[in-house]
């Protein structure tokens, strides 16, 4: 009984340390990211599921991507602190969704401006009542909404951000993955952080138009990085070719869907039979297959 | 036939465990929506009139395939004159009322809708006899990360009031024949965050929609923001000769998403679509 106390504790123990000691790695100098795992955000992970991290400059830390939930961003914060002393001034929102923004709520302090593609704060408004609805009952996570912070600075198109020696470009994509994704590119590394641009293994998902995206990657496709970080998935050091799968994916659920359309189909019945070569190719495709389907049908329907 | 109970019984307190955690909770049906709509009124539960049609689970939540098939022919001495769509959970659960006429053909229907939660959706078929018929099914809305409202709000602004008719090759004459209805708008369910001032938004969504065939009614219907952006509907239309199907729809502004107290009314739509003989 007494061993069995001691071993409870020494459990306890041992999950505080782990939520905190938040593995980080260096991608290229200077730029560390913590690889989520490829999980449906639930209850267990609390939405800690994305790939989080920051960059370090001479004089300050941006971050990019906060995290899935708050203890996921201290959690972050302490990771950096181990790093370095510089102090975070920026954090980026590549993007609205939660495993994105959570964490943003450990960084709000003076000194520290929020950045995020121009759409991004209405896609907080528009969804903020609904994800801390779905906070609690899909991740138990008890979120308010000071906990949705919006950016201080909007990138409307580019923006360059100087973190000492170290200059970060910033760029507001078209409507692709979301309505709101937000590149940044590190010139002294050659370093590109495309976050939910691409998915590795992890299904892509489909949450703003897959003509966009598709435009996206043709456009990014031409262009030369040296390290490329991708949202979920391990990062890319022989672009393009990291993009094949997602490209071949997001393709085939253009030409099928494409096909279904002209012959009079209906949504539900593509649901049932796009894209299904592909799916031994990904992980989570069960959970999110079906939606990217009606997300894309809805959006061909109208070209 | 003791072994036989006896199978059946064990049958049963396997699956009894099943059954109680499929049977998830009406009482927002109970206490509040029959209060509302139907007040003192019998509804009978039964498959028989109409079936409702949805995925048990829905991957998209803001794009909910809905499908409600009628099990008897539209004539002129007994016919489905409403069906009425609730999803129980909804911060706004009604969704829509659609009218049906004996030249409706085929009181069949099918729309995109959007389901928060868990929940029942369940329709209502109303006959010309006054005579209520309840169908419902479960819906579990997962994916948290697709809020219940378009993926691309400023494509669907921009096109806003376009509609196109689609119809099923087999266009003859004295036969219910199919229409889809696609109409472009963002329906809007009302962006209200606090701190996020900048973009309190009105709802702004499609309330009613008309369409009929050389003048006369096929489908009339007052609709709600549970209906998904970019509202698609399915519907059948008796084709004479050839003629006009026409569809005409109106928009409105109201101050909250849960309430229908303080609207203002928006523009008008209208789109026509000519059947050949």
């Amino acid at each position: 009984m007494k061993n069995q106390c001691c071993l409870f504790f020494v459990l306890a123990f041992h999950g505080l340390i782990a939520q905190s000691e938040m593995t980080v790695s260096e991608v290229a100098p200077g730029i560390y990211v913590h690889f989520g795992q490829h999980q449906l955000p639930d209850k267990v992970n609390h939405g800690a599921v994305a790939n989080i991290g920051f960059i370090v400059g001479d004089t300050c830390v941006a971050v990019i991507d906060s995290g899935g939930n708050p203890d996921q961003g201290y959690a972050l914060k302490a990771a950096i602190k181990r790093i370095t002393d510089k102090p975070v001034c920026y954090v980026i929102n590549t993007h609205v969704h939660p495993d994105h923004i959570y964490g943003n709520i450990a960084f709000k302090e003076k000194g520290v401006k929020f950045i995020g593609h121009k759409k991004l704060a209405r896609a907080m408004s528009a969804r903020g009542n609904y994800y801390i609805a779905k906070a609690a009952e899909q991740l138990d996570l008890k979120l308010t909404a000071a906990h949705i912070i919006p950016p201080d600075r909007l990138v409307k198109n580019h923006l360059a951000i100087d973190l000492g020696g170290r200059r970060l470009i910033l760029t507001a994509q078209p409507t692709a993955h979301s309505d709101n994704d937000l590149t940044v590119f590190d010139k002294k590394t050659d370093t590109l952080w495309l976050s939910d641009l691409l998915f590795l293994d992890h299904l892509p998902v489909i949450d703003g138009s897959l003509k966009g995206w598709l435009e996206v990657m043709q456009k990014l496709q031409k262009q030369k990085f040296t390290t490329v970080i991708p949202g979920h998935g391990a990062v890319v050091t022989d672009w393009p070719n990291g993009l094949t799968a997602q490209k071949t994916y997001l393709q085939v659920l253009l030409t099928e869907i494409r096909e279904m359309i002209v012959k009079g189909r209906f949504l539900e019945e593509a649901i049932e039979q796009v894209g299904y070569s592909e799916k031994d190719k990904w992980q989570l495709f069960d959970q999110f297959h079906k939606r990217n389907v009606t997300t894309a049908f809805a959006e061909l329907e109208w070209e | 036939m003791n072994i036989y109970l006896q199978k059946i019984t064990l049958l049963l307190l396997l699956i009894s465990p099943l059954l109680v955690s499929a049977a998830i909770d009406e009482s927002s049906w109970k206490n509040a929506i029959k209060k509302q709509y139907y007040a003192g009124k019998t509804i009978q539960e039964s498959n028989d009139i109409i079936e409702i049609k949805a995925p048990y689970r829905a991957e998209a939540p803001a794009l909910v395939p809905l499908k409600i098939i009628s099990k008897i022919a539209q004539t002129k001495n007994r016919y489905i004159k409403k069906i009425v769509v609730f999803v129980d959970k909804n911060p706004f659960p009604f969704v829509g009322e659609f009218e049906f006429t004996p030249e409706s053909g085929k009181a069949d229907l099918a729309m995109r809708i959007r389901v928060n939660t868990y929940s029942y959706v369940r329709a209502i078929a109303e006959m010309n006899d006054g005579k209520l018929y309840m169908s419902k099914k479960i819906v579990k809305a997962s994916g948290g990360c697709s809020a219940p409202l378009g993926a691309d709000l400023d494509a669907a602004m921009k096109r806003l009031g376009q509609m196109k008719f689609k119809l099923g090759n087999a266009v003859k004459e004295g036969k219910p024949a199919m229409a889809q209805l696609l109409i472009s708008h963002p329906n809007i369910t009302g962006m209200q965050m606090d701190q996020v001032t900048r973009f309190i938004k009105k709802s702004h969504f499609v309330d009613q929609l008309k369409v009929t065939f050389d003048d006369k009614p096929v489908l009339t219907a007052k609709i709600d923001i549970a209906i998904s952006s970019d509202p698609n509907f399915r519907f059948y239309f008796m084709p004479k000769k050839g003629g006009v199907l026409k569809a005409e729809f109106t928009d409105v502004f109201c101050e909250t998403p849960t309430s229908r107290d303080v609207c203002t009314k928006g523009k008008s739509y209208s789109s026509s679509y000519m059947i050949k003989p």
